[in-house]
């Protein structure tokens, strides 16, 4: 049957003892006092069956004074009986055989099972600890929506990279006003589907909107609600436009004005919404532990962060779209030529920035 | 239905707003930079707030409120009058209504 070599199985939890003595069932069914409790019932039962059918074959020899008496034909029976005993004993030692292979099986997969568990929970606790203050929270569904802008914004940016070359190379080789359309569209349409991005990215954490964290350290520097100012915008694309007409040199200046109204009231706005989650948070007496409740009303207050921020971003788009009418097609390629130039100049100044020589020690 | 409509034709620039909502008050901001005083309800103190809630919605409202009304004529959302503002159509029509002191 099974070799009775020792056979142990790795674990941290120590009702789990060595395996050995399963293989030593056959042989040894008197043995008592057995340390194994989860085997010794098995073994119980086996040493049970070893016994009944020791008992069986003794009941069978108890009569056997009488057949003395008799002629050889009970003797077949008794060998009949006999060898049916030995069957039984068998078939009932390969049925424990099987059984105890499901446990022991079993038992390996629950050890894994906690493993893994412990494996998982540290790691969460490790994520927790060590990342807090940073984008990447316990939750799995923000972890995954932040997870997913960060790649699709990457994207984005070489997209854009890509989109700023096409129209330096167009504008300089003069293509006609229909291709240029072409190409204006579709810069546009890029800086929308960033704002939809945004949005949705904003659903799921308005502070890593706000942070800015997304973005290169000289773009957060210019960060307003999440992104560019569109007063600024107006200010780096204008001078790159000459030569503009009478009315749209109007135009953008109504439209300059307009922007730094909608700033400015979007800006007092959030300022107020500062002001009551700084007052929910600090209400009722601060001396006391308990915080609950303040914590709880500021928490419905900041959803409306995720509101300013979506105002934002449709105030970026109204600036852009406003701009593009009032534009030449050619004017507007121009536009979004110096645009996406001026991004891309100050995201070099951040890796410029960040690799720095250090300053030498003063003496 | 009524009591919507009733007040939004009382005043002339009326904002339908809630107590603790930061956006509304963000419009009223830019309508006194505009020089328009508008009259601000806040639904959530009326006793009636949740029927005026359903027909600011019903009315197309993306969300109840900021609810502006010109003239007693529906606006929009922030959105709208914020895309009316960019594109300059804001102005004229708050010129009936302007009072600068």
């Amino acid at each position: 049957m099974n070799s009775p070599t020792p056979q142990f199985v790795p674990s941290r939890l120590s009702i789990y003892e060595p395996i050995h003595q399963i293989g030593i069932w056959g042989e040894n069914f008197k043995r008592n006092g057995n340390p194994n409790t989860s085997t010794s019932l098995i073994v119980e039962v086996d040493n049970k069956l070893e016994n009944e059918s020791e008992t069986t074959s003794h009941e069978m020899l108890a009569p056997t004074n009488n057949y003395e008496q008799e002629a050889s034909k009970p003797i077949d029976k008794i060998q009949r009986r006999l060898a049916q005993n030995r069957e039984a004993a068998r078939k009932s030692r390969l049925r424990k055989k099987a059984y105890v292979q499901q446990l022991e099986n079993s038992r390996l997969k629950l050890i894994q099972l906690e493993q893994e568990l412990q494996r998982v929970t540290q790691q969460g606790l490790y994520m927790g600890g060590v990342l807090e203050g940073s984008h990447i929270g316990f939750s799995g569904t923000v972890n995954s929506g932040i997870a997913a802008f960060e790649m699709e914004y990457g994207r984005w940016v070489d997209v854009q990279h890509r989109q700023i070359c096409e129209l330096r190379t167009a504008l300089n080789a003069h293509i006609s006003d229909i291709e240029l359309r072409i190409l204006v569209k579709s810069g546009m349409g890029h800086y929308f589907e960033l704002f939809r991005m945004k949005s949705t990215v904003a659903k799921a954490d308005v502070f890593y909107v706000i942070s800015g964290v997304w973005k290169t350290s000289a773009e957060r520097f210019f960060s307003w609600i999440g992104g560019f100012r569109p007063s600024e915008l107006l200010k780096v694309l204008v001078p790159q436009l000459d030569p503009l007409t009478e009315q749209q040199i109007l135009e953008v200046c109504n439209l300059k004005q307009s922007c730094q109204q909608a700033e400015d009231a979007l800006s007092q706005g959030m300022e107020k919404l500062q002001e009551t989650v700084s007052s929910t948070v600090a209400g009722g007496p601060v001396a006391e532990d308990s915080y609950i409740p303040q914590v709880a009303t500021a928490m419905e207050k900041l959803e409306a962060l995720v509101s300013f921020v979506n105002q934002a971003d449709h105030l970026r788009q109204e600036t852009l779209q406003q701009m593009s009418r009032i534009l030449t097609t050619r004017q507007a390629a121009r536009g979004l030529l110096a645009l996406g130039e001026y991004f891309h100049r100050l995201r070099a100044l951040s890796t410029l920035w960040a690799t720095r020589p250090p300053e030498p020690s003063l003496p | 239905m009524d009591k919507v409509m009733r007040l939004a034709s009382e005043k002339d620039v009326v904002v339908f707003s809630k107590s603790s909502c930061c956006l509304c008050y963000a419009i009223t901001i830019l309508f006194q930079e505009l020089g328009v005083t508008s009259t601000v309800h806040e639904i959530d103190q009326d006793p009636e707030g949740r029927e005026m809630e359903k027909t600011l919605v019903s009315l197309g409202c993306n969300a109840p409120v900021p609810a502006i009304f010109v003239g007693g004529r529906l606006v929009g959302s922030t959105n709208e009058v914020m895309s009316l503002h960019l594109s300059g159509g804001l102005i004229p029509m708050l010129k009936p209504y302007q009072t600068w002191c």
